[in-house]
Protein backbone atom coordinates (compact mmCIF):
# COMPACT_ATOMS: atom_id res chain seq x y z
CA UNK A 1 0.00 0.00 0.00
CA UNK A 2 1.36 3.67 -0.57
CA UNK A 3 1.13 5.78 2.19
CA UNK A 4 -0.97 9.12 0.52
CA UNK A 5 -0.18 11.35 3.53
CA UNK A 6 2.49 12.19 1.08
CA UNK A 7 -0.12 13.50 -1.92
CA UNK A 8 -0.92 16.44 -0.01
CA UNK A 9 -4.03 17.04 -2.45
CA UNK A 10 -7.71 15.90 -1.41
CA UNK A 11 -8.97 16.13 -4.10
CA UNK A 12 -6.78 13.32 -5.77
CA UNK A 13 -6.53 11.45 -2.92
CA UNK A 14 -9.17 8.62 -4.23
CA UNK A 15 -7.29 8.65 -7.17
CA UNK A 16 -4.47 7.20 -5.49
CA UNK A 17 -5.67 5.30 -2.90
CA UNK A 18 -7.32 2.80 -5.59
CA UNK A 19 -4.25 3.09 -7.85
CA UNK A 20 -1.97 1.33 -4.97
CA UNK A 21 -4.96 -1.09 -4.89
CA UNK A 22 -4.05 -1.75 -8.89
CA UNK A 23 -7.00 -0.42 -9.98
CA UNK A 24 -7.31 2.77 -12.31
CA UNK A 25 -10.14 5.30 -11.58
CA UNK A 26 -11.57 8.14 -13.20
CA UNK A 27 -13.96 11.06 -11.52
CA UNK A 28 -17.79 10.57 -12.98
CA UNK A 29 -20.36 13.06 -13.13
CA UNK A 30 -23.86 12.02 -12.18
CA UNK A 31 -25.38 14.66 -13.23
CA UNK A 32 -24.46 14.64 -17.27
CA UNK A 33 -22.05 11.63 -17.00
CA UNK A 34 -19.21 13.23 -17.83
CA UNK A 35 -15.55 11.57 -17.02
CA UNK A 36 -12.75 13.74 -16.08
CA UNK A 37 -8.72 13.58 -14.58
CA UNK A 38 -7.48 14.80 -13.26
CA UNK A 39 -10.24 15.28 -10.77
CA UNK A 40 -11.58 18.50 -9.78
CA UNK A 41 -14.34 19.47 -7.23
CA UNK A 42 -16.71 20.28 -10.04
CA UNK A 43 -17.76 18.61 -13.55
CA UNK A 44 -15.59 20.58 -16.59
CA UNK A 45 -18.68 19.60 -18.78
CA UNK A 46 -22.10 20.54 -16.49
CA UNK A 47 -20.82 22.44 -13.56
CA UNK A 48 -22.34 20.18 -10.80
CA UNK A 49 -20.31 18.66 -7.96
CA UNK A 50 -22.12 15.50 -7.88
CA UNK A 51 -19.16 13.44 -8.67
CA UNK A 52 -18.08 9.71 -8.06
CA UNK A 53 -15.19 7.85 -8.85
CA UNK A 54 -15.93 4.77 -11.28
CA UNK A 55 -13.14 1.94 -11.90
CA UNK A 56 -11.85 1.54 -15.67
CA UNK A 57 -10.51 -1.38 -17.12
CA UNK A 58 -7.84 0.88 -18.59
CA UNK A 59 -8.33 0.43 -22.34
CA UNK A 60 -7.34 2.96 -24.30
CA UNK A 61 -5.85 4.72 -27.50
CA UNK A 62 -2.30 6.22 -28.45
CA UNK A 63 -3.04 9.59 -29.32
CA UNK A 64 0.41 10.94 -29.04
CA UNK A 65 3.82 9.26 -28.82
CA UNK A 66 7.14 10.05 -28.46
CA UNK A 67 10.56 8.53 -27.51
CA UNK A 68 13.01 10.59 -25.43
CA UNK A 69 16.19 10.50 -26.05
CA UNK A 70 17.65 12.83 -23.28
CA UNK A 71 18.42 12.39 -20.23
CA UNK A 72 15.56 13.21 -17.77
CA UNK A 73 15.86 11.24 -14.30
CA UNK A 74 18.75 9.14 -13.01
CA UNK A 75 15.64 6.54 -12.86
CA UNK A 76 14.62 6.69 -16.31
CA UNK A 77 17.74 5.92 -18.67
CA UNK A 78 17.14 6.90 -22.34
CA UNK A 79 15.39 6.01 -24.79
CA UNK A 80 12.33 5.50 -23.33
CA UNK A 81 8.74 6.32 -24.82
CA UNK A 82 6.30 8.01 -23.69
CA UNK A 83 2.66 8.40 -24.71
CA UNK A 84 -0.50 10.65 -24.34
CA UNK A 85 -3.21 7.64 -23.94
CA UNK A 86 -7.29 8.98 -24.45
CA UNK A 87 -8.75 6.12 -22.21
CA UNK A 88 -12.36 4.78 -23.63
CA UNK A 89 -14.00 7.02 -21.15
CA UNK A 90 -12.64 9.61 -22.25
CA UNK A 91 -9.86 11.23 -20.42
CA UNK A 92 -6.40 11.63 -21.27
CA UNK A 93 -3.31 10.42 -19.34
CA UNK A 94 0.33 10.82 -19.98
CA UNK A 95 2.53 7.43 -18.73
CA UNK A 96 4.85 5.06 -20.48
CA UNK A 97 4.32 3.25 -23.63
CA UNK A 98 5.92 0.30 -25.36
CA UNK A 99 8.74 1.26 -27.02
CA UNK A 100 7.41 0.20 -30.68
CA UNK A 101 4.11 2.11 -29.99
CA UNK A 102 2.54 4.40 -32.59
CA UNK A 103 -0.69 6.60 -32.87
CA UNK A 104 -3.57 4.84 -32.72
CA UNK A 105 -2.34 1.50 -31.07
CA UNK A 106 -4.76 -0.16 -28.24
CA UNK A 107 -3.16 -0.03 -25.19
CA UNK A 108 -4.44 -0.85 -21.55
CA UNK A 109 -3.04 0.64 -18.14
CA UNK A 110 -0.75 -1.04 -15.43
CA UNK A 111 -0.21 -0.05 -12.03
CA UNK A 112 3.53 -1.19 -10.51
CA UNK A 113 4.46 -0.33 -7.35
CA UNK A 114 6.47 2.80 -6.71
CA UNK A 115 10.05 2.23 -4.67
CA UNK A 116 10.14 2.42 -1.02
CA UNK A 117 6.86 3.77 -0.43
CA UNK A 118 6.67 6.27 -3.50
CA UNK A 119 3.47 6.54 -5.50
CA UNK A 120 2.44 3.67 -8.27
CA UNK A 121 3.90 3.99 -11.62
CA UNK A 122 1.15 4.13 -14.62
CA UNK A 123 2.52 2.32 -17.70
CA UNK A 124 0.60 1.45 -20.53
CA UNK A 125 0.88 -2.36 -22.19
CA UNK A 126 -0.65 -3.65 -25.44
CA UNK A 127 -3.67 -3.83 -25.28
CA UNK A 128 -4.89 -7.77 -24.26
CA UNK A 129 -1.75 -8.35 -21.82
CA UNK A 130 -3.90 -7.06 -18.85
CA UNK A 131 -3.81 -10.42 -17.13
CA UNK A 132 0.20 -10.24 -16.88
CA UNK A 133 -0.35 -6.38 -15.68
CA UNK A 134 -2.50 -8.07 -12.93
CA UNK A 135 0.38 -10.56 -12.03
CA UNK A 136 2.56 -7.71 -11.70
CA UNK A 137 1.03 -5.79 -9.10
CA UNK A 138 0.00 -8.34 -6.55
CA UNK B 1 -1.28 57.23 -37.14
CA UNK B 2 -3.38 55.30 -34.20
CA UNK B 3 -3.87 55.89 -30.66
CA UNK B 4 -1.54 53.97 -29.52
CA UNK B 5 2.84 52.99 -31.21
CA UNK B 6 5.64 51.81 -30.41
CA UNK B 7 8.02 54.68 -30.11
CA UNK B 8 11.56 52.77 -29.64
CA UNK B 9 13.18 49.58 -29.44
CA UNK B 10 16.45 48.16 -29.06
CA UNK B 11 18.28 45.38 -28.35
CA UNK B 12 20.58 44.59 -25.47
CA UNK B 13 24.19 42.90 -26.29
CA UNK B 14 23.34 39.68 -27.75
CA UNK B 15 25.33 36.17 -27.97
CA UNK B 16 27.38 35.13 -25.33
CA UNK B 17 27.57 38.32 -22.91
CA UNK B 18 30.20 38.07 -20.60
CA UNK B 19 30.85 41.74 -19.47
CA UNK B 20 27.26 43.13 -18.50
CA UNK B 21 24.53 41.70 -15.97
CA UNK B 22 21.47 41.23 -16.91
CA UNK B 23 19.70 44.37 -15.06
CA UNK B 24 22.96 46.11 -17.11
CA UNK B 25 21.58 44.60 -20.01
CA UNK B 26 18.51 46.23 -19.66
CA UNK B 27 19.74 48.64 -18.82
CA UNK B 28 21.29 49.52 -21.61
CA UNK B 29 18.17 48.66 -24.16
CA UNK B 30 16.30 50.98 -22.13
CA UNK B 31 18.29 53.49 -22.71
CA UNK B 32 18.59 53.00 -25.97
CA UNK B 33 14.76 52.70 -26.93
CA UNK B 34 13.60 55.57 -24.84
CA UNK B 35 16.46 57.89 -26.81
CA UNK B 36 14.94 56.86 -30.41
CA UNK B 37 11.34 57.74 -28.07
CA UNK B 38 12.78 61.08 -27.40
CA UNK B 39 11.29 60.42 -23.84
CA UNK B 40 13.23 61.11 -20.79
CA UNK B 41 14.07 57.80 -18.44
CA UNK B 42 12.61 59.87 -15.48
CA UNK B 43 9.22 60.30 -17.70
CA UNK B 44 8.57 56.39 -17.97
CA UNK B 45 5.72 55.46 -15.94
CA UNK B 46 4.71 51.99 -16.92
CA UNK B 47 6.97 48.98 -16.20
CA UNK B 48 5.97 45.46 -18.02
CA UNK B 49 9.13 42.87 -17.20
CA UNK B 50 9.07 39.51 -16.60
CA UNK B 51 11.85 36.57 -15.45
CA UNK B 52 13.62 38.55 -13.32
CA UNK B 53 13.54 36.53 -10.17
CA UNK B 54 11.25 37.68 -7.10
CA UNK B 55 9.19 40.98 -7.75
CA UNK B 56 11.15 41.63 -10.97
CA UNK B 57 9.52 44.85 -11.81
CA UNK B 58 9.91 46.42 -8.23
CA UNK B 59 13.90 45.44 -8.28
CA UNK B 60 13.78 46.63 -12.12
CA UNK B 61 12.43 50.05 -11.35
CA UNK B 62 15.05 50.41 -8.79
CA UNK B 63 18.35 49.35 -10.77
CA UNK B 64 16.50 51.90 -13.46
CA UNK B 65 15.31 54.70 -10.96
CA UNK B 66 11.64 54.44 -12.05
CA UNK B 67 8.99 54.46 -9.66
CA UNK B 68 5.73 53.81 -11.90
CA UNK B 69 2.14 54.47 -11.28
CA UNK B 70 1.68 50.95 -13.64
CA UNK B 71 4.16 47.59 -13.25
CA UNK B 72 2.75 44.10 -14.73
CA UNK B 73 5.09 41.29 -14.13
CA UNK B 74 2.20 39.05 -15.45
CA UNK B 75 4.09 35.21 -15.99
CA UNK B 76 3.34 34.35 -19.68
CA UNK B 77 6.15 32.54 -20.67
CA UNK B 78 8.15 33.44 -23.65
CA UNK B 79 5.30 35.05 -25.23
CA UNK B 80 4.92 37.82 -22.58
CA UNK B 81 6.15 40.76 -24.09
CA UNK B 82 3.77 40.61 -27.02
CA UNK B 83 0.78 40.40 -24.55
CA UNK B 84 2.44 42.97 -22.81
CA UNK B 85 1.70 45.41 -25.75
CA UNK B 86 -1.91 44.86 -25.06
CA UNK B 87 -1.45 44.99 -20.90
CA UNK B 88 0.50 48.41 -21.96
CA UNK B 89 -2.73 49.79 -24.10
CA UNK B 90 -5.11 49.18 -21.93
CA UNK B 91 -3.27 50.84 -18.58
CA UNK B 92 -2.46 53.63 -21.22
CA UNK B 93 -6.13 53.69 -22.14
CA UNK B 94 -7.50 53.65 -18.62
CA UNK B 95 -5.00 56.38 -17.48
CA UNK B 96 -2.78 54.56 -15.21
CA UNK B 97 0.32 55.63 -17.30
CA UNK B 98 1.40 56.83 -20.65
CA UNK B 99 4.98 56.01 -21.13
CA UNK B 100 5.55 52.26 -21.06
CA UNK B 101 8.75 50.11 -20.89
CA UNK B 102 8.54 47.01 -21.40
CA UNK B 103 12.15 44.95 -21.20
CA UNK B 104 13.75 41.62 -20.95
CA UNK B 105 17.73 39.96 -20.28
CA UNK B 106 18.82 37.05 -19.70
CA UNK B 107 22.59 35.24 -19.39
CA UNK B 108 20.76 32.15 -19.26
CA UNK B 109 23.78 30.53 -21.66
CA UNK B 110 26.87 32.25 -19.68
CA UNK B 111 24.99 31.42 -16.42
CA UNK B 112 23.88 28.11 -17.85
CA UNK B 113 20.59 28.48 -16.56
CA UNK B 114 18.92 25.87 -18.38
CA UNK B 115 21.20 23.06 -17.09
CA UNK B 116 18.69 20.24 -16.45
CA UNK B 117 19.11 20.22 -12.94
CA UNK B 118 17.25 24.01 -13.03
CA UNK B 119 14.80 22.81 -15.52
CA UNK B 120 13.77 19.17 -14.33
CA UNK B 121 13.56 20.81 -10.49
CA UNK B 122 11.31 18.69 -9.18
CA UNK B 123 7.66 19.89 -8.83
CA UNK B 124 5.75 20.33 -5.42
CA UNK B 125 4.56 16.67 -4.80
CA UNK B 126 1.44 17.75 -4.37
CA UNK B 127 1.00 19.74 -7.99
CA UNK B 128 -1.28 18.37 -10.74
CA UNK B 129 2.27 18.37 -12.39
CA UNK B 130 4.09 16.21 -10.03
CA UNK B 131 1.52 13.88 -9.85
CA UNK B 132 -0.44 13.46 -13.16
CA UNK B 133 3.17 14.27 -15.40
CA UNK B 134 6.17 14.18 -14.19
CA UNK B 135 6.05 10.49 -13.75
CA UNK B 136 6.25 9.78 -17.36
CA UNK B 137 9.48 11.69 -17.44
CA UNK B 138 8.80 14.04 -20.46
CA UNK B 139 11.16 16.45 -20.60
CA UNK B 140 10.00 20.50 -20.50
CA UNK B 141 9.61 22.24 -22.35
CA UNK B 142 10.73 20.16 -25.47
CA UNK B 143 8.53 16.90 -24.93
CA UNK B 144 5.58 18.78 -24.76
CA UNK B 145 6.25 20.24 -28.35
CA UNK B 146 7.74 16.64 -29.61
CA UNK B 147 3.58 15.49 -28.65
CA UNK B 148 2.33 18.33 -30.79
CA UNK B 149 4.48 17.45 -33.33
CA UNK B 150 3.95 13.87 -33.50
CA UNK B 151 0.36 13.96 -33.32
CA UNK B 152 0.13 16.95 -36.33
CA UNK B 153 2.81 14.27 -38.39
CA UNK B 154 -0.11 11.67 -37.92
CA UNK B 155 -3.22 13.93 -38.35
CA UNK B 156 -1.65 16.17 -41.11
CA UNK B 157 0.83 14.11 -43.01
CA UNK B 158 3.54 16.78 -41.95
CA UNK B 159 7.16 15.69 -42.63
CA UNK B 160 10.34 15.41 -41.24
CA UNK B 161 11.44 17.43 -44.27
CA UNK B 162 8.87 20.18 -43.93
CA UNK B 163 9.71 20.43 -40.20
CA UNK B 164 13.68 21.31 -41.66
CA UNK B 165 12.48 23.50 -43.83
CA UNK B 166 11.61 25.82 -41.04
CA UNK B 167 14.83 25.85 -39.45
CA UNK B 168 16.25 26.34 -43.22
CA UNK B 169 13.85 29.59 -43.80
CA UNK B 170 15.38 30.79 -40.95
CA UNK B 171 18.79 30.26 -41.41
CA UNK B 172 18.27 31.81 -44.59
CA UNK B 173 17.22 35.25 -43.12
CA UNK B 174 19.31 34.88 -40.20
CA UNK B 175 22.73 34.93 -42.98
CA UNK B 176 21.59 37.95 -43.97
CA UNK B 177 21.40 39.40 -40.24
CA UNK B 178 25.13 40.02 -38.84
CA UNK B 179 23.86 39.85 -35.58
CA UNK B 180 22.53 36.24 -35.79
CA UNK B 181 24.09 33.86 -33.60
CA UNK B 182 24.04 30.81 -36.07
CA UNK B 183 24.57 32.15 -40.10
CA UNK B 184 26.48 29.34 -41.65
CA UNK B 185 24.59 27.65 -44.57
CA UNK B 186 21.81 25.19 -43.69
CA UNK B 187 19.82 22.38 -45.69
CA UNK B 188 17.20 20.12 -44.68
CA UNK B 189 19.68 16.94 -45.40
CA UNK B 190 21.93 18.96 -42.29
CA UNK B 191 18.64 19.27 -40.19
CA UNK B 192 17.80 15.69 -40.71
CA UNK B 193 20.71 14.61 -40.15
CA UNK B 194 21.35 15.92 -36.32
CA UNK B 195 20.79 14.48 -33.19
CA UNK B 196 17.08 13.04 -32.71
CA UNK B 197 16.41 14.57 -28.95
CA UNK B 198 12.69 13.84 -28.22
CA UNK B 199 10.38 12.04 -30.43
CA UNK B 200 10.37 13.11 -34.11
CA UNK B 201 12.67 16.60 -32.74
CA UNK B 202 15.92 16.68 -33.65
CA UNK B 203 19.00 19.06 -32.36
CA UNK B 204 18.17 21.56 -34.94
CA UNK B 205 14.44 21.73 -35.01
CA UNK B 206 15.62 23.32 -31.50
CA UNK B 207 16.50 27.08 -30.72
CA UNK B 208 19.83 27.55 -29.89
CA UNK B 209 20.53 28.53 -25.94
CA UNK B 210 21.71 32.42 -25.94
CA UNK B 211 22.45 35.38 -23.97
CA UNK B 212 20.07 38.49 -24.49
CA UNK B 213 17.25 41.00 -24.29
CA UNK B 214 15.63 44.12 -25.41
CA UNK B 215 13.47 47.11 -24.59
CA UNK B 216 10.26 48.55 -25.91
CA UNK B 217 8.41 51.81 -25.38
CA UNK B 218 4.78 52.03 -26.00
CA UNK B 219 3.03 55.23 -25.79
CA UNK B 220 0.39 57.48 -27.20
CA UNK B 221 1.20 58.80 -30.52
CA UNK B 222 0.95 62.35 -29.09
CA UNK B 223 3.53 61.89 -26.52
CA UNK B 224 5.77 59.99 -29.60
CA UNK B 225 6.02 63.20 -31.58
CA UNK B 226 9.42 63.79 -30.39
CA UNK B 227 10.67 60.47 -31.74
CA UNK B 228 13.45 60.20 -33.37
CA UNK B 229 12.61 57.88 -35.96
CA UNK B 230 9.23 57.10 -36.85
CA UNK B 231 6.88 55.35 -34.47
CA UNK B 232 4.99 52.27 -35.47
CA UNK B 233 1.23 51.76 -35.01
CA UNK B 234 -0.37 49.31 -32.76
CA UNK B 235 -3.53 48.55 -34.51
CA UNK B 236 -4.95 45.65 -32.38
CA UNK B 237 -4.24 42.53 -30.04
CA UNK B 238 -5.15 39.53 -28.93
CA UNK B 239 -4.37 37.13 -25.87
CA UNK B 240 -5.30 33.80 -24.74
CA UNK B 241 -3.96 30.54 -23.05
CA UNK B 242 -5.22 26.74 -23.55
CA UNK B 243 -3.77 24.08 -20.92
CA UNK B 244 -0.81 23.43 -19.01
CA UNK B 245 -0.64 19.69 -18.64
CA UNK B 246 -0.99 18.18 -22.38
CA UNK B 247 -3.12 15.30 -21.56
CA UNK B 248 -6.08 18.67 -20.79
CA UNK B 249 -5.90 19.94 -24.18
CA UNK B 250 -8.24 18.17 -26.53
CA UNK B 251 -6.99 19.43 -30.18
CA UNK B 252 -2.75 19.87 -29.20
CA UNK B 253 -2.41 21.04 -32.74
CA UNK B 254 -4.17 23.47 -32.68
CA UNK B 255 -2.89 26.75 -30.34
CA UNK B 256 -4.12 29.80 -28.25
CA UNK B 257 -3.42 31.62 -31.52
CA UNK B 258 -6.59 31.26 -32.64
CA UNK B 259 -8.48 33.37 -30.64
CA UNK B 260 -5.62 36.10 -30.00
CA UNK B 261 -5.14 36.04 -33.20
CA UNK B 262 -9.06 36.60 -34.34
CA UNK B 263 -9.30 39.31 -31.55
CA UNK B 264 -6.20 41.29 -33.08
CA UNK B 265 -7.51 40.97 -36.69
CA UNK B 266 -11.06 42.21 -35.74
CA UNK B 267 -9.70 44.96 -33.78
CA UNK B 268 -7.35 45.74 -36.79
CA UNK B 269 -10.28 45.67 -39.18
CA UNK B 270 -7.74 43.02 -41.14
CA UNK B 271 -7.16 39.48 -42.10
CA UNK B 272 -4.43 37.72 -43.02
CA UNK B 273 -4.68 38.55 -46.15
CA UNK B 274 -3.50 41.88 -45.34
CA UNK B 275 -0.41 41.00 -43.80
CA UNK B 276 2.91 42.09 -45.33
CA UNK B 277 5.14 40.59 -43.05
CA UNK B 278 4.86 37.62 -40.06
CA UNK B 279 7.11 37.18 -37.14
CA UNK B 280 5.91 33.65 -35.31
CA UNK B 281 8.14 32.35 -32.21
CA UNK B 282 9.78 29.53 -33.24
CA UNK B 283 11.33 27.76 -29.96
CA UNK B 284 10.95 24.60 -32.35
CA UNK B 285 9.82 24.40 -35.75
CA UNK B 286 6.58 23.20 -35.38
CA UNK B 287 5.53 26.41 -33.98
CA UNK B 288 5.61 28.78 -37.07
CA UNK B 289 3.81 25.60 -38.74
CA UNK B 290 1.04 25.73 -36.28
CA UNK B 291 1.15 29.55 -36.25
CA UNK B 292 0.77 29.83 -39.72
CA UNK B 293 -2.44 27.52 -39.66
CA UNK B 294 -4.19 28.74 -36.36
CA UNK B 295 -3.61 32.68 -37.63
CA UNK B 296 -5.33 31.88 -40.87
CA UNK B 297 -2.00 31.96 -43.99
CA UNK B 298 -3.47 28.72 -44.71
CA UNK B 299 -5.37 25.98 -44.26
CA UNK B 300 -5.21 23.50 -40.99
CA UNK B 301 -2.56 21.20 -41.19
CA UNK B 302 -0.92 22.89 -44.88
CA UNK B 303 1.53 24.64 -42.72
CA UNK B 304 4.58 22.55 -43.25
CA UNK B 305 4.12 22.49 -47.32
CA UNK B 306 4.00 26.41 -47.12
CA UNK B 307 7.24 26.23 -45.38
CA UNK B 308 8.92 24.17 -47.60
CA UNK B 309 7.76 25.75 -50.73
CA UNK B 310 9.10 29.11 -49.68
CA UNK B 311 6.44 30.88 -49.32
CA UNK B 312 8.19 32.46 -46.22
CA UNK B 313 11.67 32.67 -47.36
CA UNK B 314 13.33 35.85 -48.86
CA UNK B 315 11.76 36.82 -51.75
CA UNK B 316 8.76 34.60 -50.48
CA UNK B 317 5.23 35.92 -50.79
CA UNK B 318 4.93 36.17 -46.96
CA UNK B 319 8.63 37.00 -45.10
CA UNK B 320 8.22 35.50 -42.30
CA UNK B 321 11.16 34.93 -39.43
CA UNK B 322 13.11 38.25 -40.71
CA UNK B 323 15.74 38.50 -38.17
CA UNK B 324 16.42 34.20 -38.36
CA UNK B 325 13.94 33.72 -35.94
CA UNK B 326 14.34 32.09 -32.51
CA UNK B 327 16.04 28.66 -34.20
CA UNK B 328 19.04 30.86 -35.66
CA UNK B 329 18.92 34.91 -34.47
CA UNK B 330 19.04 34.25 -30.66
CA UNK B 331 16.61 32.92 -27.85
CA UNK B 332 17.60 33.80 -24.26
CA UNK B 333 14.72 31.68 -22.88
CA UNK B 334 12.39 33.97 -24.07
CA UNK B 335 11.79 35.31 -27.06
CA UNK B 336 9.01 37.15 -27.54
CA UNK B 337 10.34 40.70 -27.36
CA UNK B 338 12.60 40.10 -30.27
CA UNK B 339 9.45 39.40 -32.97
CA UNK B 340 8.36 43.01 -31.72
CA UNK B 341 11.65 44.78 -32.36
CA UNK B 342 12.61 42.73 -36.05
CA UNK B 343 8.25 43.56 -36.81
CA UNK B 344 9.40 47.59 -36.06
CA UNK B 345 12.45 47.90 -38.11
CA UNK B 346 11.31 46.31 -41.03
CA UNK B 347 8.21 48.78 -40.87
CA UNK B 348 10.64 51.80 -40.53
CA UNK B 349 12.69 49.85 -43.24
CA UNK B 350 15.63 49.76 -41.51
CA UNK B 351 16.65 46.19 -41.46
CA UNK B 352 19.68 46.22 -43.66
CA UNK B 353 20.30 43.49 -46.15
CA UNK B 354 17.09 41.60 -44.49
CA UNK B 355 14.88 44.30 -45.31
CA UNK B 356 11.84 43.48 -46.86
CA UNK B 357 11.80 44.89 -50.26
CA UNK B 358 9.27 47.33 -50.37
CA UNK B 359 9.35 47.96 -46.92
CA UNK B 360 5.88 46.16 -45.29
CA UNK B 361 3.32 48.28 -43.87
CA UNK B 362 1.46 45.54 -41.65
CA UNK B 363 3.53 43.35 -39.56
CA UNK B 364 1.65 40.37 -37.60
CA UNK B 365 3.47 38.92 -34.60
CA UNK B 366 2.53 35.78 -32.86
CA UNK B 367 4.16 35.29 -29.29
CA UNK B 368 3.81 31.93 -28.10
CA UNK B 369 4.17 30.98 -24.11
CA UNK B 370 4.18 28.39 -21.46
CA UNK B 371 4.32 24.45 -23.01
CA UNK B 372 2.41 25.18 -26.21
CA UNK B 373 -0.08 26.86 -23.70
CA UNK B 374 -0.17 31.00 -24.43
CA UNK B 375 -0.72 32.99 -27.51
CA UNK B 376 -0.50 36.94 -27.64
CA UNK B 377 -0.92 38.63 -31.45
CA UNK B 378 -0.68 42.18 -32.30
CA UNK B 379 -0.78 44.03 -35.54
CA UNK B 380 1.58 46.58 -36.41
CA UNK B 381 1.46 48.99 -38.93
CA UNK B 382 3.79 52.25 -40.59
CA UNK B 383 0.76 54.08 -41.92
Amino acid sequence: MTDNDDILDPTTAAFWTAAADGKLVVQRCAACGHSQLYPRPFCLACDSTDLTWAETPGLGTVYSCVTVHLPVRADLPPPYSVGLVELDEGPRLLAAVPDDAAIGDRVAARWQPGDGGARPVLSFAPAGSLADAAEVVS
Amino acid sequence: MPEFCIAGVAESPLGHVTDQSEPSMIALAAMAALDEAGIARTEVDGLFVNYLGEEGSVQLGEYLGIEPSHADSSDLGGGSWVGFIGHAMAAIAAGQCEVALLAYASRQRTLRKRSRAHVLAPPPPESITAQFDQPAGVPVPIGHFALVTARHMYEYGTTEEQLASVAVTGREWARLNPKAWRRDPLTVADVLASDRICGPIKKLDCCPITDGGGAIVVTTAERARAAKRPPVGIRGWGESHTHWHPHQRRDITSTAAVRSGRQAYEMAGIGPEDVDIFQPYDAFTITPILQLEDLGFCEKGAGGEMFAQGHLRPGGKLPAMTSGGGLSYTHPGAFGIFLVIEAVRQLRGEAGDRQVNPAPKTALVNGIGGLCSYSSTVVLTND
